[in-house]
């Protein structure tokens, strides 16, 4: 290691060194993400202060202070202890945006439970998946979620033990284990000690999609709220006072680390919308809760844009202070809308799953360079990385990865471990996770540009992976479930471009011998996909193909399925076996 | 286009976004895409198919007119009744 390479590790360890002395760590020894977020405010003499405002559908608002918050946390992580749950088990948690949810996620982490947050949309087989994998016991959710997304897989949940169901309705459930959360919550003590808890135990499992495969729970700990709420200064540049509003759901990881943990851990009261989008409710919002600070997605700018002036038409939006952007790319189009029409900037910011935090961010102060992510941000140092004519990573003659050469070259990019929220295991596919890393650094996936200035200009993924408003999809796992349908052969799928939602799920499906392409069928197959995956992760649009692309090996291209799809040359052919 | 008819359009729109849908057991005052379980996407591809079958076109600020089926089906046989 050269010299300077030490002098920057030594200032990245002290910038997190200091992020972490500015948290109070937990009276009885380590570092809980609860007791940062909710407990210490109410100790400092903040507990007056809201920590949320819930937005229902329709009615008032729903107000908790961080000393409620800290109460009724309390009473989940006691009621959690009363089931006999022990620490390091699993919760997992499917629901819509309403208090108990927050509550429960908050209270299991401090009862030292890891959190799974799920996302309500998905569909039935999702919610399999994921809870299989971790080995959910506690799954806190609705009565009719429970009916639609559960009670058809249940028998293939063997781990689970206790439902406890939000609002109305446990009563209707004819299944094991189920229980009023609420008459739980009433009957537990509002007074709980966070037990000492280890900074590396695990806080939250976050799943998220490859190419291949199955999806990976990306397993995060409590020392992730050091990067947390400094990022939520240096980047979202939460400050006392502010009101902040995410617009994330926690079924992602956006909504947990910056719809839950950045902004309690920063003491700043947070907006909560339980209702879907819809642009004259959200400039509503942004004018009425007197929001100063915002993190939303592209898909969601991109739709208020294309909802035009008329659906901001006389609201003061003056009390915005700072906006930030994150899920995929911004195009430069709307940042310049946001300049014009709004007299906002909006700050693109860049991370994962597995990152855990905001890694390269426009941070507040940074001339802002329409379509670029902006320069890592504190404590973080980046590489781009090589890649061949083939896609795969480069190595040297040592084996080593390559840089790219000079500024405007593309590479993968690659961040120096370790920091603070990096994830510390993909649950139990440790191979999976090992791949992730080499030579010291985080292989993200994600191929980007770096201007002379240390700007990042994104370019796009290194895999098959499918971004659809913001939410990544595995292939893989859509054609899995089409490949049920008795007439499908084979189904390759893909996204598409669209201008709102950044991609589109598309499958192209080849048929059995004996099956012909309908309405009816592709109808068919529409229903299922919805059925099984959820609205948002289903095909939107299937296509039937006589013969699909297949390698030697029998894989289907997808790279020659997007060629197709978007006209272009398809490339390097040359693992394309011959297609029946 | 009369309410029935436009009705029935809406209903014909929703099956081909959502054939996984119920329409059956659909609250025709209640927001569809609770109701149907439609995302977002769904709901601005049902506006958008909607435009393309009647040439109604409904903007963003009419949105809360149109969550429910019968919000839909009235809206669009208004507007695509001529005024005379």
């Amino acid at each position: 290691m050269s010299a300077v390479e030490r002098d920057d590790r030594q200032s990245r360890e002290r910038h997190w060194q200091e992020a972490r002395d500015r948290l109070d760590g937990l009276p009885a020894g380590g570092l809980n993400i609860a007791y940062e977020a909710v407990d210490r405010h109410v100790v400092h003499g903040d507990g007056d202060t809201l920590a949320f405002r819930f937005l229902g559908e329709d009615g008032p608002p729903e107000d908790i202070t961080y000393r409620q918050l800290s109460e009724r946390t309390s009473r989940f992580a006691n009621l959690l202890a009363d089931l006999a749950v022990p620490a390091g088990s699993l919760v997992f948690t499917l629901s819509g945006r309403n208090p108990d949810l927050y509550v429960a996620m908050l209270g299991a982490l401090k009862a030292c439970c890891g959190v799974s947050p799920l996302f309500s949309a998905f569909g039935p087989e999702p919610v399999r998946q994921r809870m299989a994998a971790g080995h959910g016991r506690v799954l806190v959710t609705t009565a009719s979620a429970y009916r639609q997304k559960v009670a058809p897989v249940r028998d293939q949940l063997p781990d689970l033990e206790h439902v406890l169901v939000i609002g109305a309705g446990a009563d209707t459930l004819d299944a094991p284990g189920v229980h009023d959360l609420a008459a739980l919550m009433e009957r537990s003590s509002k007074d709980y000690e966070i037990p000492r808890t280890d900074p590396e135990d695990i806080a939250f499992v976050h799943f998220t999609s490859g190419t291949t495969g199955m999806p990976k729970g990306a397993v995060h700990v409590h020392a992730a709220c050091v990067a947390h709420s400094a990022t939520g200064r240096s980047v979202l540049d939460l400050q006392r006072g502010d009101i902040y509003w995410c617009t994330a759901d926690p079924g992602w990881v956006t909504g947990t680390s910056y719809g839950l943990v950045a902004p309690l851990t920063c003491g700043v009261t947070c907006i909560v919308d339980e209702a879907e989008f819809d642009a004259v409710r959200w400039y509503g919002i942004l004018e009425d809760e007197h929001v100063s600070v915002w993190y939303t997605a592209p898909t969601a700018l991109r739709m208020l844009m294309k909802a035009g002036p008329a659906a901001h038409e006389g609201s003061d939006l003056g009390g915005v202070r700072h906006v930030c952007s994150v899920g995929e790319p911004l195009n430069p189009e709307v940042v310049l809308w946001g300049q014009r029409e709004l007299g906002l900037d909006i700050h693109d910011t860049w991370w994962q799953t597995e990152t855990g935090a905001i890694m390269i961010a426009n941070v507040p102060g940074l001339q802002i360079r329409p379509g670029s992510m902006g320069r890592p941000v504190a404590g973080i140092e980046i590489a781009l990385m090589q890649r061949d004519a083939g896609g795969e990573r480069l190595r040297d003659a040592e084996g080593r990865l390559v840089p790219v050469a000079g500024f405007g070259d593309e590479g993968e990019i690659a961040i120096r471990t370790p920091w603070p929220s990096l994830m510390r295991a993909y649950l139990g596919a440790p191979d999976r996770y090992a791949s992730c890393f080499a030579d010291g650094w985080y292989l993200s996936g994600d191929l980007a540009r770096r201007d002379e200035d240390g700007y990042v200009w994104f370019v796009g993924r290194g895999d098959d992976v499918i971004k659809s408003a913001g939410h990544l999809i595995g292939p893989f796992e859509v054609e899995s479930v089409l490949m049920e349908h008795p007439a499908v052969a084979e189904a390759g799928v893909i996204g598409v471009p669209d201008p709102t939602v950044g991609e589109l799920v598309k499958a192209f499906v080849e048929l059995k011998g004996g099956f012909a392409p309908s309405e009816d069928l592709r109808r068919d197959l529409i229903a299922l996909g919805r059925r099984r995956l959820g609205a948002a992760v289903a095909p939107r649009s299937i296509e039937f193909a006589a013969h699909l692309p297949l390698t030697q090996s029998g894989k289907i291209m997808r790279r020659v399925l997007k060629a197709r799809e978007l006209g272009l040359l398809e490339g390097d052919l040359s693992t394309l076996g011959s297609t029946p | 286009m009369n309410a029935q008819d436009s009705h029935d359009l809406v209903l014909r729109v929703i099956a081909q976004i959502a054939p996984d849908v119920d329409v059956g057991s659909l609250d025709e005052d209640r927001d569809m895409r609770r109701e149907l379980d439609l995302d977002s996407l769904d709901f601005q591809t049902l506006v958008e198919r909607i435009a393309e079958e009647t040439g109604v076109q409904i903007p963003e600020t009419d949105y809360p007119q149109v969550r429910s089926l019968r919000g839909m089906a009235e809206y669009v046989a208004a507007a695509g009744t001529p005024s005379a």
